[in-house]
């Protein structure tokens, strides 16, 4: 494959950026909004051409008896510090960098048609659409790293970009503080990132994807009984171990912690729903589709070595499976949508963070990696969806609220069916997308453990309930007063998008996905285990509807009656069970107050006292000795002369003695 | 009657230790300046005599004479410039009076 196209897909966006970022302010509205969209529709169409050339041409360097191989394009040398350690930029081409390639560039010119009608007028156009082209440059570039290195780089620059596009509206305090949340919380979970790829890369001394992860595929399946030689003997690292865990757990874990960061996982969720404060394509574009699937990606990225430490993948099934349930529940109780649609998509990566967690070569020949790539792609269209129909109904009643909205199924038709879609995708509704790729990581669940099927059936039921309690909440309940303007469909670049996304829900489930995405590149032929897990889980979803319509179709005081019921339950879950506050304790309460402040104290009197210290015997030695320099000659003769007799004195007395 | 070294040297430390006195204790510049000048006119004595008697082979002494000469013309044309200078701007030409740009 010749490596033009995948460098205009990288160097696009970036020029864009450039341009936009550089000659922005000279250019209209208008310009600057198309050539965005021109310069990601270029780099979509570039991408699709790609993924197809990878997945269908069957060209010998693809895929070899029926096996996807990695493909590395092109893998330059960047920072060559000296022989062993050169950091290299390249583009690999796999399933899943194939797969990512394709839903990036397509959320990502949704995002960029929808921003011409959302953001129309706004001031500061230019520079969003710059930013814009900076966060799909980075993502872009994180998703086809060839090395580790070059991913930890583009994650980071994933990060600066989100923080800009977070704090879009920097006039605003709220929007501000949010920004920062989000770059310092991700930034300290980057902080276990780094120290994991140290420690991995110190052992195996290599930064490739491919030289890791390849040879634990060459050894096949028996991945548990390790033999060759190599990266992979080295990946024991000897057996040397660190509090009781072997050091590739600790690598693997802290790796993961990054992808806990950005994928806002428990305990490190807290920047994602504050940074809702952005603009609401900018949410779709990076809290739903493609930056908070980077940790998910990141997992799957590395899976052939977290299966060689089942440790890790329980972690990860453990975290993933509280935080979905946590998010799930929290939905349930907030009041912005833009929360509610935050916190599911929290739920949501739990979900296929647990999918990876429990995937293991012998169930299923992994059968869970493919059901989290499946649900990443599919819940990226939908969630895209229902953010960019949020962004409508914002723009259409200017509040972020349920209790602004209510019956708008009749002013917004377009709006109204193709978030219905939205929340029966995500609720699993067949014959909706969400369905299919829900219905694999149950089942991939199950077969790992009836408990964690259990539980995640559990949170799928609690998934439908809440987004219908939204829906009804939004579209039918009590219609508020919307005085003379009544709320309207949006115009096309924002239908446009929502249609396109809502057909995309429709069908994507009927993908062959198997066949294109497996942890070891053979095809795994997807078939629906109706009676064990798909048809509870219809009913369970079904149910879960029923709830919802029940309490919230009509205005009705149920639902109040129910938040007095649960009381201290219902007060701590719109409270998001006060992580907010205990975040808050520790670091201002503990961390200022033990830590910060005897070290402030330490500083501003013991170090600053004694250079003051030093300062002020100087000065005072000066002053001290200043009389002597006088500026009268004489006086200086006097000593000159006294000094010169001395001297001659003492040469006589040795010449002579 | 034979000159020797001595005839010398005895009264050019005098004139020496002239200079200094006067040196040390004129408050006037163009004092000063004089007795500057007997100094050097003594250091002047001290290099000719100690090379006419003591190697009269070298002529090291005489060159550096000359040349000490033609410095303390310049110095003394320099130091002129500068206290008529000063008396210009100050009307007076004492050391102790000449303290305006001291911090």
């Amino acid at each position: 494959m010749e490596p033009i196209i995948p460098i205009l897909i990288l160097c696009l966006p970036l020029l864009g950026f450039l341009v936009l970022g550089l000659l922005g302010p000279k250019m209209s509205h208008k310009a600057a909004g198309w050539y965005g969209v021109l310069s990601i529709g270029t780099v979509m169409v570039l991408a699709y051409i790609t993924a197809i050339t990878y997945f269908f041409s069957g060209a010998p360097e693809f895929i070899l008896d029926g096996t996807r191989l990695q493909y590395v394009v092109f893998n330059q040398d960047w920072l060559n510090f000296y022989k062993d350690l050169t950091i290299r930029i390249g583009f690999l081409l796999d399933p899943i960098s194939a797969l990512m390639l394709v839903v990036i560039t397509t959320i990502s010119f949704c995002v960029h048609l929808y921003s011409l009608g959302y953001m129309e007028g706004e001031k500061g156009f230019q520079r969003y659409y710059a930013f814009l082209q900076l966060f799909s440059f980075s993502m872009l570039g994180l998703v086809v790293a060839t090395n580790i290195f070059q991913m930890y780089i583009f994650w980071e620059l994933v990060g600066a970009s989100s923080y800009l596009l977070i704090g879009f509206y920097y006039q605003r305090p709220s929007a501000v503080s949010a920004s920062k949340k989000a770059f310092i919380v991700t930034r300290f979970a980057d902080l276990g990132f780094l120290i994991g790829i140290l420690i991995l890369s110190y052992y195996t001394g290599t930064f490739n994807f491919t030289d890791l992860t390849g040879s634990v595929l060459a050894n096949g399946s028996s991945v548990n009984n390790l033999i060759t030689p190599g990266v992979v003997a080295s990946l024991k690292f000897g057996g040397a171990s660190f509090m009781g865990c072997s050091l590739l757990t600790w690598a693997l874990v802290l790796i993961f912690m990054g992808g806990m960061g950005k994928s806002a996982m428990l305990p490190l969720h807290i920047w994602l729903p504050d940074a809702m404060e952005g603009p609401t394509p900018v949410s779709a574009l990076i809290h739903a589709a493609t930056m908070v699937v980077a940790g998910v990606y990141l997992v799957a990225r590395l899976f052939p070595l977290y299966l060689m430490e089942e440790a890790a993948l329980l972690f990860i099934t453990v975290v993933g499976a509280i935080t979905a349930f946590y998010a799930a529940v929290v939905a349930c109780t907030q009041v912005d949508i833009k929360r509610v649609l935050a916190f599911s998509t929290i739920s949501q990566i739990a979900f296929m963070m647990v999918s990876l967690g429990v995937a293991r070569p012998e169930i299923h020949e992994g059968l869970g990696y493919m059901a989290s790539m499946f649900h990443l792609f599919t819940h990226a269209m939908f969630k895209a969806l229902l953010f960019l129909g949020a962004g409508a109904l914002i723009h259409a009643v200017h509040s972020n609220d349920y209790t602004a909205m209510g019956g708008l199924r009749k002013y917004m038709p377009i709006t109204h069916i193709t978030f219905l879609i939205g929340c029966l995708a995500i609720a699993g509704i067949p014959p909706f997308s969400g369905f299919f790729s829900k219905d694999e990581i149950l089942s991939a669940c199950y077969e790992n453990n009836f408990i964690w099927g259990a539980w995640m059936s559990m949170v799928a039921g609690l998934t439908a309930f809440y987004m219908f309690r939204l829906y009804y909440l939004i579209f039918w309940w009590d219609e508020p007063d919307y005085g003379h303007h009544k709320p309207h469909d949006a115009p096309w670049p924002m239908s446009l998008p929502l249609i396109f996304l809502a057909l995309v829900s429709c069908v994507a489930g009927f993908i062959p996905f198997g066949e294109f995405v497996t942890w070891n590149g053979e095809p795994y032929h997807i078939h629906i285990n109706w009676v064990g897990v798909a048809i509870p889980s219809i009913v369970i979803a079904v149910l879960a509807i029923a709830l919802a319509t029940f309490m919230y179709r009509k205005k009705n005081p149920l639902p109040d009656k129910v938040a007095k019921a649960t009381g201290a339950l219902w007060t701590a879950a719109h409270h998001r069970f006060y992580w907010d506050e205990i975040y808050m304790f520790i670091t201002h309460k503990i961390i200022f107050n033990l830590i910060c402040k005897p070290i402030a104290w330490f500083d501003r009197h013991i170090i600053d006292g004694t250079m003051d210290g030093l300062a002020w015997c100087a000065q005072r030695l000066s002053i001290t000795i200043r009389p002597l320099q006088s500026g009268n000659v004489q006086s200086y003769v006097y000593v000159y002369l006294f000094g010169a007799l001395l001297l001659g004195g003492v040469t006589a007395a040795v010449v002579l003695l | 009657m034979e000159i020797k070294l001595l005839y010398y040297l005895v009264p050019s430390l005098i004139m020496f230790c002239c200079g200094l006195y006067g040196f040390l204790t004129r408050k006037n510049m163009i004092a000063m300046l004089i007795s500057l000048e007997l100094m050097l006119n003594a250091v002047d004595i001290n290099f000719t005599v100690i090379n006419r008697y003591i190697f009269p082979d070298s002529k090291e002494g005489m060159i550096f004479t000359l040349f000490a000469i033609a410095i303390a013309a310049a110095e003394t044309a320099l130091a002129i410039a500068i206290i008529i200078n000063l008396y210009r701007v100050t009307k007076k030409v004492e050391t102790d009076e000449a303290s305006q740009l001291k911090g």
